[in-house]
């Protein structure tokens, strides 16, 4: 009994409780559907290509991934979500192609129609990311206007944006050395090395500086912080603009997957998923302390949901409705009334066992 | 002593920063209107009718916009109205048509969906203490998902689902004054339909109880200050939770309208009007923060809406995604605005 309460208090026991139900529905499918059982770890290399179900999860969650990253700095620190970051990703890939293929082309079929060459629509698609995460960032930390209501303007804005500078086109660049971002190197996917790699530097960044320890400083009191001599306002504006930066990092990823930039899909509704990957990971929406590898096992624990609902046959217009009763139910679990009324109901029966043995 | 003392200058008639941001608005709808006035003036755009209609197109958003206000009011937000009208215009078609339910019954049922997602919704904002935006988020993920779930197809209303409807929706009611001359000679009345009345209805009573109610003054005491609210006596969770059940009844008697209008159902209709109602707020001097508002100035912001739109149709060469981008500027604008009238009270203090 004390083992069990002590493993639920754990941060990452939410996500990987999680993780545990979403493998047991898959066994249980593959069990009923007679293939093997342990179908879903099934890894193996068809044209000498890394191929199976879990790479299919690890290569598909990797925007998710990095969005995480971005998220959970920003809810850690300002206490709110920033919701443009779907938006941010179309503009930044919309952007990148835009100025690969030169306005108003529609389609790129080989390197030489190129109007710029591809390394400067990815470090365009960068700068407009952190341009998205300073403008976001200046109107929370600078103007003091509530996180969710600032991104909103992006929210809305960033998709239309990216719609006027395609010319209301879906651009089609069809060059091996575009799509490598969202293909291959070697056998192994290249979504699953670059979210890797954001995930290792981020992480390092925050053990190896102090920055981890004062994002969560200003995340629990943002007035005490800057009494101790913290720059409370630098600090949110420096997680907005990191949230943009992988929201821009996720976008050429995005684009580069499908070799071209639609703006009115990509990352539609990826918001959504970068929020409930914090929350899944079992870091508090109200700010303060964060893991980020809670994060990171929550976004891939979304995708293999997402993954799952496909090989069960749900469409994709429908699978919201389960994503959405998912984040109700987490952060209920999370809400302070709730949370209270366990602590007396627990209160209340250990006060009875005591009775009992006295 | 903050309050009291702020309702005297009001009365008094002195401008204060609340005001001065409602009268910004109105002079900027009326710059717009006289701008395509004078831009299209031979497209038409100066008849009577050209601004009826944007009031015909509008009508379910203004209905949507005062809800909004309402839970504004209380600091809340509720982006999960776009989706609730999709959910509701594809219910009226599928029960007017496959489902074969009357038109009534399909209305009441929408109402009390209406109802039920409210009473959800305002339970877990209210009693759980979620963050609005989080349960609204979710709400409109929900509400999408649902219209998904009951068809995918693109449906319309039509004669033979709902005759009575039809007609309804269909019904002129015309204006005795501001007619013109056509092409033949005749004049032509300007006119409006049903949803425009039932749009004002709603306007009305929505501004009477807001100011003369009981639970609309409690929003607004909610809104402005959570604990001096509760220590005053009010049951602030209550509040919370009524502001959202009547944002999401509006919201369906605003998918009434609005299906009036389109007469069509799909997975993506009213998509981004979550935003329309919120910009028009802002503009129109809600404060995001809650405590500060009103339904008249939330009017303009539709108007605002409605003629930045007008102006781009009738424009004809610019692209679809201009209104967008025009109303977030614009909300932008006067998001800062807010803050700065905020930070410049604080320093007087």
């Amino acid at each position: 009994m004390n083992t069990l309460r002590k493993a639920t208090r754990q941060q990452l026991f939410l996500p990987i409780v999680c993780v545990i139900l979403v493998l047991a529905v898959n066994m249980v499918y593959d069990a009923a559907r007679g293939a093997g059982i342990f179908n879903f770890f099934h890894i193996y290399i068809q044209n000498d290509l890394l191929q199976g179900r879990l790479i299919n999860i690890l290569n598909r969650g990797s925007e998710v991934a990095i969005l995480a990253i971005g998220m959970t700095l920003v809810v850690s620190a300002s206490s709110g979500t920033d919701i443009s970051v779907g938006s941010v990703m179309s503009l930044c890939a919309s952007f990148c192609c835009m100025l690969i293929a030169g306005f108003g082309v529609s389609s790129v079929e080989s390197a030489d129609q190129f109007a710029m060459p591809i390394v400067v629509g990815l470090i365009g698609a960068l700068v407009m990311g952190v341009f998205c995460g300073t403008f976001n960032g200046s109107l929370v930390a600078y103007l003091g206007i509530q996180p969710m209501v600032a991104t909103l303007i992006l929210w809305s804005a960033a998709r239309a944006i990216g719609l006027l500078l395609c010319n209301n086109l879906i651009v089609y660049i069809r060059v091996p050395e575009f799509g490598i971002y969202g293909g291959y190197i070697g056998c192994v996917p290249t979504p699953i090395i670059i979210a890797a790699a954001c995930v290792l530097v981020v992480s390092l960044v925050l053990k190896k500086t102090a920055m981890g320890l004062y994002i969560q400083s200003v995340g629990i009191n943002k007035k005490a912080s800057r009494i101790a001599g913290l720059n409370s306002r630098k600090i949110i504006f420096i997680c907005y603009l990191l949230c943009g930066l992988c929201a821009g990092i996720a976008g050429i990823v995005a684009s580069s997957r499908i070799t071209s930039a639609d703006s009115n899909n990509i990352g539609l509704n990826m918001e959504l998923d970068a929020i409930l990957a914090v929350a899944l990971g079992g870091n508090s929406l109200g700010g303060g302390k964060f893991n980020l590898a809670g994060s990171i096992i929550g976004a891939y624990t979304i995708q293999a949901i997402t993954t799952t609902m496909y090989n069960l046959g749900v469409s994709t217009e429908v699978t919201p409705v389960f994503k959405a009763v998912i984040v109700i139910l987490i952060v209920a679990i999370q809400a302070p009334p709730v949370k209270a009324w366990f602590k007396k109901h627990s209160a209340a029966k250990a006060a009875k066992k005591e009775v009992a043995r006295v | 002593m903050k309050a009291p003392a702020n309702a005297i200058k009001r009365r008094s008639g002195s401008i204060n920063g609340h005001t001065l941001l409602m009268l910004i608005t109105i002079v900027l709808f009326i710059l717009l209107y006289a701008g395509g006035c004078i831009a299209y003036a031979d497209k038409n755009f100066t008849r009577v009718q050209t601004f009826l209609n944007i009031l015909r197109s509008s009508a379910g958003l203004i209905c949507v916009t005062c809800g909004m206000t309402c839970v504004m009011l209380t600091g809340g937000i509720d982006i999960s109205v776009g989706s609730l009208i999709a959910l509701d215009c594809m219910i009226l078609a599928m029960g007017m048509g496959d489902w074969g339910f009357s038109a009534v019954v399909s209305m009441v049922l929408v109402l009390v969906l209406g109802i039920a997602f409210g009473l959800f919704q305002g339970f877990c904002v209210g009693y759980l203490q979620i963050q609005p935006f989080i349960v609204t988020m979710a709400g409109m993920f929900f509400a999408r998902g649902m219209t998904a779930v009951i068809s995918t197809d693109q449906l319309s209303i039509t004669a033979e689902s709902s005759q009575w409807f039809y007609d309804l929706a269909n019904y002129r009611i015309y204006l005795p004054f501001g007619g013109y001359l056509n092409k033949a000679g005749k004049m032509v009345m300007p006119y409006i339909g049903w949803g425009v009345v039932v749009s004002f209805a709603v306007l009305i009573v929505i501004f009477l109880v807001l100011r003369y109610t009981r639970f609309g003054r409690s929003l607004y005491a909610v809104g402005g200050n959570e604990q001096s609210a509760a220590m005053m006596g009010l049951n602030v969770k209550k509040t919370k939770m009524l502001a959202y059940v009547l944002a999401s009844f509006l919201c369906s008697i605003g998918g009434i309208c609005y299906a009036m209008n389109t007469m069509s159902a799909n997975v993506n209709q009213a998509t981004g009007l979550e935003m329309d109602a919120i910009s028009s707020c802002v503009i129109g001097g809600t404060l995001l923060t809650g405590g500060v508002g009103n339904v008249l100035g939330s009017l303009f912001g539709v108007l605002i809406n409605g003629t930045i739109s007008s102006i781009v149709q009738t424009n004809g060469k610019l692209a679809s995604s201009w209104p967008n981008i025009l109303t977030a500027i614009l909300l932008c604008f006067f998001i800062v605005l807010q803050s700065v009238f905020a930070i410049l009270k604080d320093r007087k203090k």
